[in-house]
């Protein structure tokens, strides 16, 4: 069998944060949490579901990349139009995104970096609908380079709800912040450490915990270390159908391959 | 209310823009760049108006507004083409802090217009709580008054002197069709408006002579709309389905154009022309612009 990709391990990797969610709107952001949310739902989660990108619910996911128009079955409807209505504030939804920056607390960033709300250093997307996924509904992310400058201590502007609790104003109802899965090119980790500490629950093949620790910008725990798992050859033939143009090729740096050569 | 003493609500891109004034509160319709009232924000930059605070899920709208110096204040969620993450002229603007800010979520946002429309002073949403949106944005909280006294963020109403949205048809009285996937919050803005302008791709006289299967279509009412002007391809450079799709070969252009020349002076003749004509003929006309393909996401 072709030797699996560093990306079809992540895509594999993320694919398992929709594992048992039921019938929910599985959002994934970018090559590899789409292919991600596809794979889930075409192996162990049919129940999930998930739009075209646009604004349909489809049962079989849409390809990425390319395509014909009309390349898509329409099943359902969601637009943006009745988004908060029907996914997000209703908790029905989990997302899967890659935001600039994520701290000890799993507060996120794509807001600004650098300077002032009046005057930022650098301005990036804005908080989009941030603020409303993460104190909502559940979220997972997925960072194709693991480094210190996205896992900060403190990120620069918190545009999604973590677990800080000096951010937790007295009498809010944070009952549904459910951080749940970090894929990156290095590991897998979750938010299961003492008071949701962010916490290194496998590494990828050949990669050490000491190495995942010098790339991160706050202290990890460390879980029971599993090696993450490689794709199976059905599961690498639906991620190859589900992106014809082997887009998740240029995902991570030089396309390295699952098991690191010597 | 008073009776409008006559029901025809054409008026010409330029009257339209006259009827707003230096200061107001501008809500603009559409998504990024999705069905945005381009044709009636290049009138707004053919014009001298200034001092706007602008209100929208921003896209090349909002960055052409920025670049000109139109734009007082911004309350946004985020300012993006799309395949062109960030709106490169937008950045410029906040990198230069030249623009008073209102950040918000998505979903704030709609809210925010439907405390508006419903005439109240906020509506109440857990939304923004633990992040930094409240103390930057300067949002107050409000206590639930039953049993549960849960705390939570009073989102103010977003009320607009004037909205403008672009529409696939509507008639001289203001009955309006939107086709497209998606309709965004377009209804909100109209009826969070005072006054609100649609530009059409068409125009007929009596709506109902003409499409009365479509009335589904209707997404706000005609007491909403103020005033109508016929511009196909009035939402180029953005996507109009089912008409046309958005001009990514435009948007890059527009999005160098913030590199080089840099400058909005240098590229006002090209991005807004003189008319609307001329503007489009830069692009190849309203037959390249109706053949522009359907965005595939």
């Amino acid at each position: 069998m072709t030797e699996p990709s560093l990306a079809e391990l992540c895509i594999f990797a993320c694919s398992q944060a929709f594992r048992g969610n039921g019938e929910i709107i599985a959002t994934g952001v970018g090559p590899v949490p789409r292919l991600a949310a596809g794979l889930a739902k075409l192996t162990h989660s049919p129940e999930l579901m998930m739009t075209d990108g646009e604004a349909y619910l489809v049962e079989q996911p849409v390809p990425i990349g390319p395509r014909a128009y009309d390349d898509r079955k329409a099943a359902g409807y969601l637009p943006f139009s009745r988004f908060f209505d029907a996914a997000v504030w209703t908790g029905r939804r989990h997302a899967m995104v890659t935001p600039t920056q994520l701290d000890r607390f799993g507060q996120i960033n794509l807001s600004y970096m650098g300077g002032t709300y009046d005057k930022p250093k650098t301005q990036m997307l804005g908080v989009r609908g941030f603020p409303g996924n993460t104190i909502y509904h559940p979220n997972s992310f997925f960072f194709p380079a693991h480094s210190a400058r996205v896992f900060v201590p403190q990120v620069d502007m918190i545009s999604g709800v973590g677990y800080n609790p000096a951010k937790r104003v007295a009498g809010g109802n944070y009952s549904g912040v459910d951080l749940r899965l970090i894929v990156t090119n290095l590991c897998v980790m979750d938010f299961g450490g003492a008071d949701n500490a962010i916490r290194v629950i496998s590494l990828h093949p050949g990669v050490t915990f000491e190495e995942v620790q010098e790339a991160t910008g706050f202290a990890l725990e460390k879980g029971d270390l599993a090696e993450t798992p490689l794709p199976t050859a059905d599961q690498l033939e639906i991620i190859a159908s589900l992106d014809p143009h082997n887009i998740r090729a240029s995902v991570i740096r030089d396309n390295p391959p699952a098991r690191r050569t010597a | 209310m008073n009776a409008p003493k006559t029901l025809d609500k054409l008026m010409s891109a330029a009257e339209i823009v006259a009827q707003l004034s230096d200061g107001m509160t501008i809500g603009i319709g559409g998504w990024g760049p999705r069905r945005k009232p381009m044709a009636l924000v290049r009138e707004i930059l053919r014009s001298d108006l200034k001092d706007l605070t602008v209100v929208a899920y921003g896209g090349a709208d909002v960055g052409m507004l920025c670049a000109a110096g139109k734009v007082r204040k911004l309350v946004f969620a985020f300012v993006s083409l799309d395949a062109i993450p960030l709106e490169p002229w937008f950045r410029k603007s906040r990198e230069a802090g030249q623009l008073e800010v209102l950040e918000l979520d998505e979903g704030m946002l709609q809210w925010g217009l439907k405390a508006a429309a419903f005439q109240l002073p906020f509506l109440p949403t857990r939304v923004g709580l633990g992040t930094d949106l409240a103390e930057l944005g300067g949002l107050k909280t409000v206590q639930s008054p039953y049993a549960d006294g849960e705390t939570l963020i009073a989102m103010p109403a977003l009320k607009l002197d004037a909205a403008l949205l672009h529409v696939n048809r509507s008639d001289w009285r203001g009955n309006v069709h939107v086709f497209g996937p998606d309709v965004y919050y377009d209804e909100w803005f109209a009826r969070a408006a005072a006054k609100t302008y649609v530009s059409c791709e068409e125009l007929v006289d009596r709506m109902e002579d003409h499409y009365a299967d479509d009335a589904q279509y209707n997404i706000v009412e005609r007491a909403f709309i103020s005033g109508v002007v016929e511009v196909p391809g009035g939402a180029h450079p953005s996507s109009m389905p089912p008409a046309y799709g958005w001009d990514m070969k435009a948007f890059k252009a527009w999005a160098d154009a913030a590199k080089d020349p840099g400058d909005w002076q240098a590229v006002k003749d090209r991005f807004v022309g003189a008319s609307e004509e001329a503007y489009l003929a830069t692009f190849g006309g309203k037959e390249a612009v109706a053949a522009l393909p359907l965005p595939i996401f």
